[in-house]
């Protein structure tokens, strides 16, 4: 009881500082170098949008040359210079488009990106924190980002191009800095952004699970808390463990490059003649070191996109979601297994057939949790009464892809069919859908969501519905047909594969996925106008504009310097009553207590909770009495 | 104490001690990469170590172990509010840090080389070991750095809460980074042939 108090006392002194502190604050303080987590979100999420059109256009640029292998586009030159020469890209700078586009997608838009914007934004506010744990960190983590924004860019502008050895950079092609044009400076630059980019992982992730650990607000247990904030703790439990691990391969690998080590790299010949120094490496090992950080990756993408997507089904479902606990405890499942599955990437590498079979079994196993989320999901909006706003609609969207990529990972997952479709376009297919179209669906569904709250207007819906039935479709005509690519073979990251007579057939779907793409391209103007006019003319928000039941709606729309003016509210129940029968109204805060909900009270809200429950009985009776006396 | 309580949840100390212990964690799991790593590279194929580990390594595991003591020590006066003591034995963890990572570097500029053991090598296993003495030499110079800053701030007059902050974070990253050698020492024992 003491300590409640005390706290509270602490709270009080805080507010006394902050008062001071914001006299104090500069252009610099708040818009750069800003300690508050609120405008360290807003700096993770534009810097997120802008690699994401960047990465976006340079996939636009390879699938022109996929489309057209061998037709001249002047204007290419004009643009790229002596990367398309003659205006034809240039056949190592296709690689490079390839690999950076990647790169940029999975570390710096979805992991960054999302995790960085939205853990940023709602895990203080939704477990009713003033700031981060340590704000300071918080602010350096955004900063190593953007440093490593910058030099994975300016890896463009220098004479041999970006790393190209693809966004694994499997050695020996990655070790060796004379294999090709792209393993020289520019992976070089690769590696050094990549350590930046960790390190603002980390710094991220470490603040995330210290904040929704040690500093949420009263009568706020675990229990409690929004699936959101489940979905980036997990995660960022995810990054602390397997970055480390990158960490270690990539040092390793910078050895092999400028020490003269041999940790990845054994017999080999170069360029035909040049007989290299190295002897006994092991190549295969960089691949478990990568992928023991690469399977986890993919749900440090996929995961934080996953609850926002059930936070925002539900407040739209109009709903409590289905199966609360499930939903956490197979996000859980998910965290876990995801560490004893990197194999099934190496089912190709003359891995032993009995290992391949268990990471074949373990790699399925992860259907189970998946699957009860997907149907948790659908239960979550059958007979809702359901509210297609813009965040809803991308939410939903985030479901069907994450089915109809998923499906295709119980293919991919079995190491007798991975034999045929290992590193074709079949496994582009799949993680497109299941992480790429996923994860960014859970994203802008976020961003409709919480623009509001961040920027304190709405954003525009109608644009909103254009830009999701645009990109919704136009996802499924870039990435179904590549399934049947793959089925016959065509292998992923080639730059002219419609050149073998095989394959020829496929170049017409070339074209018509390159069109689809260019479509859903243009598309994103309708989000980009929509996001930019609304953060200065959209229409101004209320302070709680879904009706939603979450701690952040009760923080005002001003943004203040430590979320709430006077004391955190306090929480008093999950954070999805819903529709609850006998309620006036069809959601209930979280910061109402029970006592004034008599009304809509049921047996089970009182568990661990015996004098409530008494006092739930004896009113109960009551009501039955005088219902007896009319 | 109750005025502690205060100061501590004003700075919001709690949390940030809790930072250092998921700090560890990621340490923790980056090590246990390297380590695995030269399980595999050692397991799959033809070469080991080859060499028996010097005995000057048995010497700077005895220091470092030395150092958590005197940590240790420093830490209680911190909590008892035993300045001059804490200054000390603080004085003597950074002396004995400094001792170590002398050793170290004399281990791999002189030692390790005169064996005939590089760390451009074919052989990656001793490579291995170069890489797990300067991984962990990194750290060190961390933990010897706020070390030092922990012992400039208690001659600045901080408070007594700060203090035992500071005093408590370098100490829990200190015997840190003294397991871990001690881990890495005991491992490359394990497999020196």
């Amino acid at each position: 009881m003491s300590t409640l108090s005390v706290h509270d006392h602490g709270v009080a002194h805080h507010e006394d500082d902050h008062g001071h502190h914001h006299h104090k604050e500069t252009f610099i303080s708040k818009y750069i170098f800003s300690m508050d987590h609120k405008m360290i979100a807003k700096q993770f999420l534009i810097t997120g949008i802008t690699m994401a059109v960047i990465a976006m256009i340079l996939s636009i640029l390879f699938r022109i040359q996929l489309a057209y292998p061998d037709k001249a586009f002047p204007l290419m030159e004009t643009l790229l210079g002596r990367f398309a020469p003659q205006g034809r890209l240039d056949s190592n700078f296709y690689l490079a488009l390839v690999t950076i586009h990647g790169t940029i997608m999975v570390f710096f838009v979805l992991t960054a990106g999302l995790s960085g914007t939205f853990s940023n934004l709602l895990i203080p506010l939704q477990v009713g924190a003033r700031d981060m744990a340590s704000p300071f960190m918080n602010m350096l983590s955004y900063w190593f980002f953007f440093l490593a924004s910058v030099i994975m860019l300016s890896s463009f502008f220098i004479q041999k191009g970006p790393a190209s050895g693809g966004w694994t950079i499997y050695p020996p092609l990655s070790a060796m800095p004379k294999a090709m044009p792209g393993s020289g400076m520019g992976m070089t630059l690769w590696l050094i952004s990549m350590v930046f980019f960790i390190a603002s992982s980390l710094m991220g992730g470490i603040n995330y699970v210290s904040t929704v650990l040690n500093m949420r607000t009263k009568g706020m247990d675990l229990w409690k808390m929004p699936l959101t904030i489940w979905a980036f703790f997990l995660t960022a439990i995810l990054g602390i463990l397997s970055f480390p691990v990158l960490v270690a391969g990539v040092v390793l690998l910078i050895f092999d490059r400028s020490f003269g080590t041999s940790f990845y790299l054994s017999e080999i010949v170069l360029n035909g003649t040049q007989v290299q120094p190295f002897e006994g490496g092991s190549p295969i090992l960089f691949q478990h070191l990568f992928w023991f950080l690469g399977h986890p990756e993919v749900y440090i993408v996929i995961m934080p996109a996953m609850g926002i997507s059930s936070e925002i089904m539900s407040v739209n479902s109009r709903k409590p979601i289905f199966g609360y606990h499930a939903m956490v405890y197979s996000l859980i499942g998910i965290t876990v297994l995801s560490f004893i599955v990197w194999g099934h990437h190496m089912f190709v590498t003359g891995m032993n057939p009995f290992l391949g079979g268990v990471f074949m079994i373990t790699t399925l196993i992860i259907a189970v949790p998946s699957a009860v989320k997907t149907f948790n999901w659908l239960a979550t909006l059958w007979r809702g009464n359901i509210r297609f706003t813009a965040g809803m609609l991308f939410a939903i969207g985030m479901v069907s892809f994450f089915i109809s990529g998923g499906i295709t990972g119980i293919f991919l997952g079995n190491a007798a069919l991975d034999i045929n479709l290992h590193d074709t376009y079949f496994v582009v297919a799949h993680f497109h859908l299941v992480m790429g179209s996923a994860a960014i669906f859970g994203m802008l569904a976020g961003v409709y969501h919480w623009f509001p709250k961040m920027f304190g207007r709405m954003m525009n819906e109608r644009l909103g519905y254009l830009h999701f039935w645009l990109t919704f479709i136009g996802a499924y005509l870039v990435f179904f047909p590549m399934h049947f690519m793959g089925l016959d073979g065509v292998p992923r990251r080639y730059y002219a594969f419609t050149e073998f007579e095989s394959m020829k057939q496929w170049l017409s779907v070339n074209m018509f996925v390159t069109w689809a793409a260019i479509m859903a391209a243009v598309a994103q103007t309708a989000f980009l106008f929509n996001f930019f006019y609304s953060i200065f003319f959209g229409k101004k928000a209320t302070q709680n504009p879904w009706e939603a039941n979450t701690l952040e709606w009760t923080a005002p729309v001003e943004h203040i310097h430590g979320n709430w003016p006077g004391d955190i509210p306090a929480v008093y129940r999950w954070p999805y009553d819903y529709s609850k029968p006998g309620a006036d109204e069809d959601f209930i805060l979280q910061t109402v207590p029970l006592s004034q909900t008599m009304n809509s009270n049921l047996p089970h809200d009182f568990e661990d909770n015996p004098t409530g429950l008494e006092e739930h009985n004896k009113w109960v009776n009551t009501q039955k009495s005088n219902e007896q006396v009319k | 104490m109750m005025a502690q309580i205060q100061q501590e949840d004003k700075l919001n100390l709690a949390p940030k001690k809790f930072n250092m212990w998921i700090f560890i964690f990621t340490s923790f799991m980056f090590f246990a990469a390297l380590t695995s790593g030269f399980i595999v590279y050692a397991g799959g194929g033809k070469h080991g170590i080859n060499f028996k580990m010097p005995q000057v390594f048995l010497y700077s595991t005895i220091i470092i172990a030395a150092s958590s003591i005197t940590m240790f020590m420093a830490s209680r006066a911190a909590k008892r509010v035993q300045i001059a003591q804490q200054r000390l034995f603080l004085s003597l963890t950074i002396g004995l840090g400094v001792a170590f990572f002398a050793i170290q570097v004399y281990a791999w500029l002189i030692l390790l080389p005169s064996m005939g053991i590089y760390f451009s090598n074919p052989n990656a296993s001793q490579s291995f070991v170069y890489v797990f003495i300067w991984m962990h030499l990194l750290h060190i110079l961390a933990g010897l750095l706020l070390l030092i800053n922990t012992l400039i701030r208690s001659y600045k007059n901080v408070a007594p809460v700060k203090n035992l902050f500071n005093m408590q974070m370098s100490s829990i990253f200190w015997h840190f980074v003294d397991i871990i050698w001690i881990y890495l020492y005991v491992f490359l024992l394990l497999n020196q042939y």
